[in-house]
């Protein structure tokens, strides 16, 4: 008895959930028609008429709406993925010199995690594109010649050009995620026993050694969870880009909006294109932790 | 218990449904303006000259003048309005599920817009005619626009300006590489601090912002005009009635100008219109005689009203833009007809 009422309970929330989101829909269309503005996605295949200033697939201003769209996915997947990377490697030392036996190692990360985590995301991206690399003098005869060039008009490192844009949403979005990255690993690190770290110290391991091959290979099943959350959050994150002028997913769809007047098209694609690349990511941290966790088993 | 939940998500269900198909009538809007007795009003409140939230937190500029006229002539009352600051891309949107009234926000009037089958609203006639030019820093030595060749511009995004830059650029065979802000104050920033060898914007909106810069000598906007950018108030489509209010406000502010009518002398005018019955054009215009008001949908004074509220085209003009202004434009194509320009009203018959 008590199993059917439970039962009929769920079902009754289950209804109740999609009726709501029925009527939501049926609101948006029914209000969507009466503005005259039913959904229509014939406008992608229309040519763009404007240009683009980084691409890594060819781009013309004649090329569709759809193509534009997508080369901002790719820019935004671009600065992202480099990202997710930058992020980890700052985040896991970060975190790892917290609990380093150097005082002044532990200081200086300390430091970092404190101040990056107390200023808004979008004010250290002006910081770092206006006054750090805008302010960069217009040319520099490097002392490094063709190896490496820093202007405020790009960077160049063995022949790859990155644009300033580019390079100050990266340095933004990966020292800032950094910081929290440093806060999990922290975390995960405090989460191992202490008689592990006095193990591999008594064993007379160097502490370099120690935390590669004892202690974090056991935080990190503590660790994943949070990081992918980091992760998630660092390619969300990565919308502030139009603020700077990098032209990624969101600043495409931006002026596509505008010059189509088709808002709530282009929302639901920027909405969609988010969710695949979120899904993505997420699913990838899924399988990375299923394989800790069974290893972890394992032994 | 299951069941009472259902019964009421149900009930909640058609109240919603009924919500969202009522208000389908075809009033319009201008009544709505009218019962509320107050005019919601978009604007950008970021364009010196135009509309700019000043210190004190109070709005000023040509757009913003305009918004007090519409009151003044719809409520009778020029201070009844609401601002709401929109962004570029957010103004469309705003208008037409009628968060705003109607947007006095340094809007290019052109076909997409205009037409049913793109953003379908309706515009009032032009208040400014302004067009799409460059900024350059003088030090650069450049003096056309083909001295950009393969230049980087900074230019905002999600306006008609990204477009217009590239079909100049193009038909001239210039490569360059566009630089896109979301926010005029991140084009001049990117601008000022070396990013871009030109920036491009209405020329209004570049005199405007070398206007807050240190030094305004050193740079200079090119003689070039990549657009027409005639600058007009809108509101949604479909509203005959609204369209044709704010058409004629619009109208009538140039008519004054036209007459010699400003905000001091309206009422020395009202008095000689009450007067002397001979004066039938200037009696029906100020509302003494005939119902022009009443076929608008608006009081028989509405002329007079807005006159004293905001004065007349070139008064308001003068106020924001002239040589006295903080934003000096000169008038140019922005005169009276009369004068060499291009701005004339139809009859007030």
């Amino acid at each position: 008895m008590k199993g059917t009422r439970r039962w009929l309970l769920q079902l009754a929330v289950v209804v109740l959930l999609l009726t709501l989101m029925g009527v939501l829909i049926n609101n948006l269309a029914v209000n969507l028609l009466r503005t005259g503005l039913g959904l229509s996605f014939s406008w992608l295949s229309r040519p763009t008429g404007f240009a683009l200033a980084e691409h890594a697939l060819p781009y013309s201003p004649s090329d569709s709406y759809a193509w534009a769209l997508f080369v901002g996915w790719i820019n935004s997947l671009k600065v992202i993925s480099a990202g997710l990377v930058a992020a980890t490697i700052l985040g896991v030392l970060a975190g790892s010199a917290r609990r380093s036996t150097n005082p002044l190692l532990r200081a200086l990360a300390a430091l970092y995690v404190s101040v990056i985590r107390q200023i808004p995301l979008l004010l250290q991206l002006f910081f770092w594109y206006f006054v750090a690399l805008l302010g960069l003098p217009q040319s520099n005869p490097s002392p490094l010649g063709s190896l490496f060039t820093l202007t405020n008009q790009g960077i160049a490192v063995l022949g790859v050009h990155l644009s300033v844009e580019f390079t100050a949403v990266l340095l933004a979005l990966s020292v800032f995620t950094g910081a929290s990255i440093a806060e999990v690993v922290r975390g995960g690190l405090d989460s191992v026993p202490r008689g592990q770290w006095e193990a591999f110290r008594s064993l007379g391991l160097s502490e370099r050694l120690g935390l590669r091959k004892v202690v974090l290979p056991q935080a990190l099943p503590a660790i994943l969870p949070g990081l992918s959350s980091q992760y998630l959050n660092l390619a969300k994150n990565s919308t502030l880009a139009i603020a700077i002028g990098y032209s990624d997913l969101y600043s495409v769809s931006d002026t596509s909006i505008t010059q189509t007047g088709r808002a709530i098209e282009g929302f639901l694609l920027l909405l969609l294109s988010f969710l695949l690349l979120n899904l993505l990511i997420n699913g990838v941290m899924q399988l990375l932790n299923r394989a800790v966790i069974r290893r972890g088993q394992r032994s | 218990m299951p069941f009472r939940t259902l019964w009421v998500s149900l009930a909640a269900a058609l109240m919603l449904q009924a919500c969202a198909t009522l208000g389908e009538g075809g009033a319009s809007r201008l009544g709505l303006i009218q019962q509320r007795q107050t005019l919601r009003c978009g604007v950008s409140g970021k364009i010196p000259g135009f509309s700019f939230l000043s210190s004190d937190g109070d709005y000023s500029g040509l757009d913003i003048d305009l918004c007090r006229a519409f009151a003044a002539a719809f409520i009778g009352d020029a201070d009844a309005i609401e601002f709401r600051q929109l962004t570029a891309p957010e103004r469309f949107t705003a208008l037409r599920t009628g968060e705003v009234d109607l947007l006095s926000r340094n809007t290019t009037f052109n076909l997409s817009r205009d037409a049913a089958g793109g953003n379908g609203v309706s515009f009032a006639p032009v208040v400014f005619h302004d067009g799409q030019g460059l900024m350059v820093k003088t030090s650069r030595g450049i003096r056309t626009i083909d001295d950009l060749n393969g230049e980087t511009i900074c230019v905002g995004s999600g306006t008609t300006t990204e477009q217009n830059l590239n079909d100049a650029f193009e038909a001239r065979g210039i490569a360059y590489t566009p630089i896109k802000y979301q926010d005029l104050n991140q084009v001049v920033a990117g601008y000022l601090q070396g990013r871009c060898a030109a920036m491009t914007s209405d020329r209004s909106q570049l005199a405007a912002a070398r206007s807050g810069f240190a030094k305004p000598k050193q740079h200079q906007i090119l003689e070039a005009v990549l657009s027409k950018e005639p600058l007009a108030p809108l509101s949604a489509g479909g509203d005959q009635r609204l369209g044709d209010a704010m058409r004629w406000v619009v109208y009538a502010l140039i008519t004054a100008e036209e007459l010699g009518i400003t905000k001091a002398n309206v009422g020395d005018w009202l008095d000689k219109a009450n007067k002397q019955t001979e004066l039938t054009r200037l009696r029906r215009f100020l509302g003494v005689d005939g119902d022009l008001g009443m076929k608008l949908g608006l009081e028989a004074d509405f002329v007079v009203k807005t006159i004293a509220a905001t004065g007349n085209y070139g008064e308001i003009y003068n106020r924001h833009l002239g040589p006295n202004s903080a934003v000096p434009i000169p008038r140019g194509i922005n005169q009276l007809y009369r004068d060499g320009g291009a701005m004339t009203a139809p009859p007030f018959q």
